[in-house]
């Protein structure tokens, strides 16, 4: 049997919510319980991330389990704890209520996440408390009754080791004994009952935690030392500002050096696919299609994949650890300065991956007025997806010498640009906080978790995640745009006896020619114009679409030619140098607007965001390609 | 053991240390010292900051240790809550945490002996 069957007669999976105080472990539970077999989706609405796993228990049910967003208290102040409340409460647009849910909590914080228990008990629906992290707990010596702490609480109680199969065997048991009692429990629809918890409730479900606390803990164990004397290191007033620095520059040194290996497999392996499907193909339209579009358009985006994957890794492993809020407690003053808050360093550093995922993280700041400075500048991160066209260009136009003593010329001049998107941002984030969204300052009450070794399973399946929205990014989006580019690039077909390259007289050189007079004084040739336009839809295409341009305006050498010697020849160092600061500030690709019309509920904001970030990448490239040709650089 | 409710809300709604020396708004204790909450309070127009200071574990009774400083102005602070867990806040918001001696007895004893501050 793996359904359960409900005292109405409905056959159906159980479904359990995952409920739980950020810092408990909560995911790493749910991988645990889950495995492989997880769901990502949406929320209908906004952009919060529903995950749910399936799980089979010994007695061989099978469950639905919902991974809630973490909250300290169903009294949310964000979109993200607001989820959770709603689901918990049955509120929730097209998610029925949990049959029970599993509250996770830090068993070596008890008095801190038992709080959220009493909020979820008082409820009064089926309920399991995991105290997670008990090795943690054991080690320090503590010991926690867990046969007291159930006969008080009322609930069953088991302990689990996320991190290890065997150690979740008791939830697993709990949740079978749970199931056997829903069908008769399980009728209510929406919990009407709940009110916010007032200020004195709060300290009443404090003492209360305390009381429980006294019954149920046996030997309180020795505090952790640990993460205090890092703290002294990474906190410290001169050095961990020092250290942030530092990691943020290796962090981008090893996008660069360590994904240049696997970036030559990918495109040796796609430039030996071209050389045998050119020589088994016959000549035709299809031939065409496949090599001059899809092969050099795609294979043009694919291959950044390594770099993303490394920029995660480093986002991916430094939350594990317990560094990113300490990244966010070091640049929050600097951040309030220009009207931002602590906590917009983690969504803003998500966004050097990609402004979408940035944007969506965005909703873990409470304020709205935050929540948008943030999303709007968002973009100004400069994300991977900016990577091809900086590395292109700086291929090309930055000799690869170093200075200073081992650093590299290319890598500092990247380093600049990702400065200069920074500092546009900030200048951004002050001037909106003093005229269209000014508003009072907001409060940062953040956690600094214990430091912790990073979880691999945790990491490698984040990365796994990553990759998988790059390339459905590569499949659906990209794969189209290239199509239509191919299609734009190669009809009409050159007249007979034409002097120009083909794709000069094609429709996709009209569009080109139509925006050259105003790209003109910013350096920009119709090639660009070309390229600039299937941008708007996905930055990485732009290489993937100048690849095209230049593979099919070219004589045939030029198409086996590296794109970065074509450009070299035929572009001046102004023009690569307006190109690149034009890409600083560039609009943002559609998905970007998309989710941001998603968090924001309206057009209104993203197309603020798109005409603000448009005069600005006009101006930038304007300013650097005159400044360029004064110094000579014509 | 640990005492719960406002002790001391006049010294609140003044912003002073009332009664002793050492009763302070957490935003102004120094980097490495010692005390346990007296009262917490946003004010009376801004109970929204009193329940977050609240939900975050600052209630009356609990211990606070003042690990860290940023390197800006001094703010925000880390502050550890119980020996448990550390929370990052501005001093605007801490000083809505009214913090006494650790040691209940110490009220009336010498200052200098009731703080205690952790010299490593």
């Amino acid at each position: 049997m793996t359904a359960i069957t409900l005292a109405n007669g409905e056959v159906r999976l159980a479904r359990i919510a995952l409920v739980g105080p950020p810092n408990s472990g909560k995911t790493t539970l749910f991988n645990t319980l889950t495995g492989g077999r997880q769901k990502t989706g949406n929320y209908p609405g906004v952009t919060v991330e529903r995950k749910s796993g399936r799980l089979r228990t010994p007695v061989g049910h099978t469950v639905e389990l919902l991974d809630l967003p973490g909250s300290y208290s169903l009294r949310a102040r964000s979109p993200d704890e607001a989820i959770t409340r709603d689901v918990v409460l049955g509120r929730q647009a097209r998610e029925a209520l949990p049959d029970a849910v599993v509250c996770v909590t830090d068993a070596t914080n008890l008095s801190q996440h038992l709080r959220l228990l009493l909020e979820l008990r008082q409820l009064g629906r089926p309920l399991i408390l995991a105290l997670n992290m008990m090795d943690i707990a054991q080690k320090r010596g503590c010991q926690i009754s867990i046969e007291a702490l159930s006969q008080q609480l009322g609930i069953p109680v088991v302990s689990t080791v996320a991190m290890h199969k065997n150690g979740v065997q008791d939830l697993l048991g709990q949740i079978d004994t749970l199931l056997s009692q829903i069908p008769a429990a399980s009728r209510a629809a929406v919990i009407d009952a709940w009110v916010e918890p007032s200020p004195e409730a709060i300290r009443a479900y404090h003492r209360e935690v305390e009381r429980l606390l006294r019954e149920a803990v046996i030997q309180e164990g020795t505090p952790e030392r640990l993460t205090r004397r890092l703290d002294q290191i990474l906190l410290h007033p001169v050095v961990g500002p020092l250290i942030l620095l530092g990691l943020l520059f290796l962090m981008f040194q090893a996008v660069f050096n360590w994904a240049a290996a696997p970036m030559d497999w990918i495109d040796g392996g796609m430039a030996s696919l071209q050389q045998w499907l050119s020589a088994h193909m016959t000549e035709s339209l299809l031939k065409s299609l496949v090599i001059d579009g899809l092969i050099a358009g795609v294979g043009g985006v694919v291959i950044f994949l390594p770099q993303i994957l490394i920029l995660f890794l480093f986002i991916l492993l430094l939350e594990d650890f317990g560094y990113m809020a300490r990244a966010a407690f070091l640049m929050d003053r600097l951040m309030s300065a220009v009207g931002l808050n602590g906590r917009a360093f983690i969504p803003l550093l998500s966004s050097f991956a990609c402004a979408i995922p940035g944007i969506m993280a965005a909703r873990t700041i409470a304020h709205p007025l935050d929540r948008l400075t943030t999303i709007l500048i968002a973009p100004l991160m400069t994300c991977s997806a900016r990577l091809p066209v900086y590395v292109l260009l700086i291929s090309a136009f930055i000799p690869n010498t170093t200075v200073w003593g081992g650093i590299g010329l290319q890598g500092l001049v990247m380093f600049g640009l990702y400065a200069t998107g920074i500092v546009g941002a900030l200048v951004v984030a002050g001037v909106l906080r003093l005229t269209l969204l000014r508003g009072n300052r907001q409060p940062l009450l953040m956690e600094l978790p214990s430091y912790k070794w990073p979880n691999p399973a945790n990491v490698l399946l984040g990365l796994l995640e990553r990759a998988r929205i790059f390339m459905r990014r590569i499949g659906t989006i990209i794969l189209s745009v290239m199509v239509v580019l191919w299609f734009l690039a190669s009809f009409p077909s050159a007249p007979q006896g034409a002097t120009e390259p083909a794709i000069y007289y094609s429709f996709a050189g009209m569009i080109g020619h139509g925006l050259q007079p105003l790209l003109a004084p910013i350096g920009f040739n119709w090639q660009i114009a070309i390229a600039l336009v299937p941008g708007l839809a996905a930055r990485e295409v732009a290489v993937a679409a100048l690849g095209t341009v230049y593979a099919l305006s070219g004589d045939e050498g030029a198409v086996s030619d590296a794109l970065a010697t074509t450009l070299a020849h035929d572009w001046t160092l102004a023009t690569a140098l307006a190109l690149l600061a034009w890409y600083v500030f560039a609009p943002q690709c559609l998905a970007t607007l998309a989710a941001a019309r998603r968090e924001t509920n309206s057009w209104r904001w993203p197309t603020f965001m798109f005409v603000y970030l448009m005069i600005l990448a006009y101006l930038a490239a304007f300013i650097t390609y005159r400044l360029a040709l004064a110094l000579g650089g014509g | 053991m640990n005492t719960y409710g406002e002790r001391n809300p006049q010294a609140f709604a003044s912003g002073q240390a009332v009664g002793s020396c050492f009763t302070q708004p957490l935003g102004q204790m120094r980097r490495g010292s010692v005390g346990r909450i007296l009262a917490v309070s946003g004010g009376a127009s801004d109970r929204d900051v009193e329940r977050g200071l609240l939900e975050m574990g600052f209630v009356e009774g609990a211990r606070v240790e003042v690990l860290h400083h940023g390197f800006l102005g001094q703010d925000p602070l880390a502050v550890r809550i119980n020996q448990t867990m550390t929370i990052a806040l501005r001093r605007c918001e801490a000083n809505a945490v009214l913090v006494g001696p650790l040691h209940e007895s110490a009220m009336d004893a010498k200052p200098e002996l009731t703080l205690e501050y952790a010299s490593s």
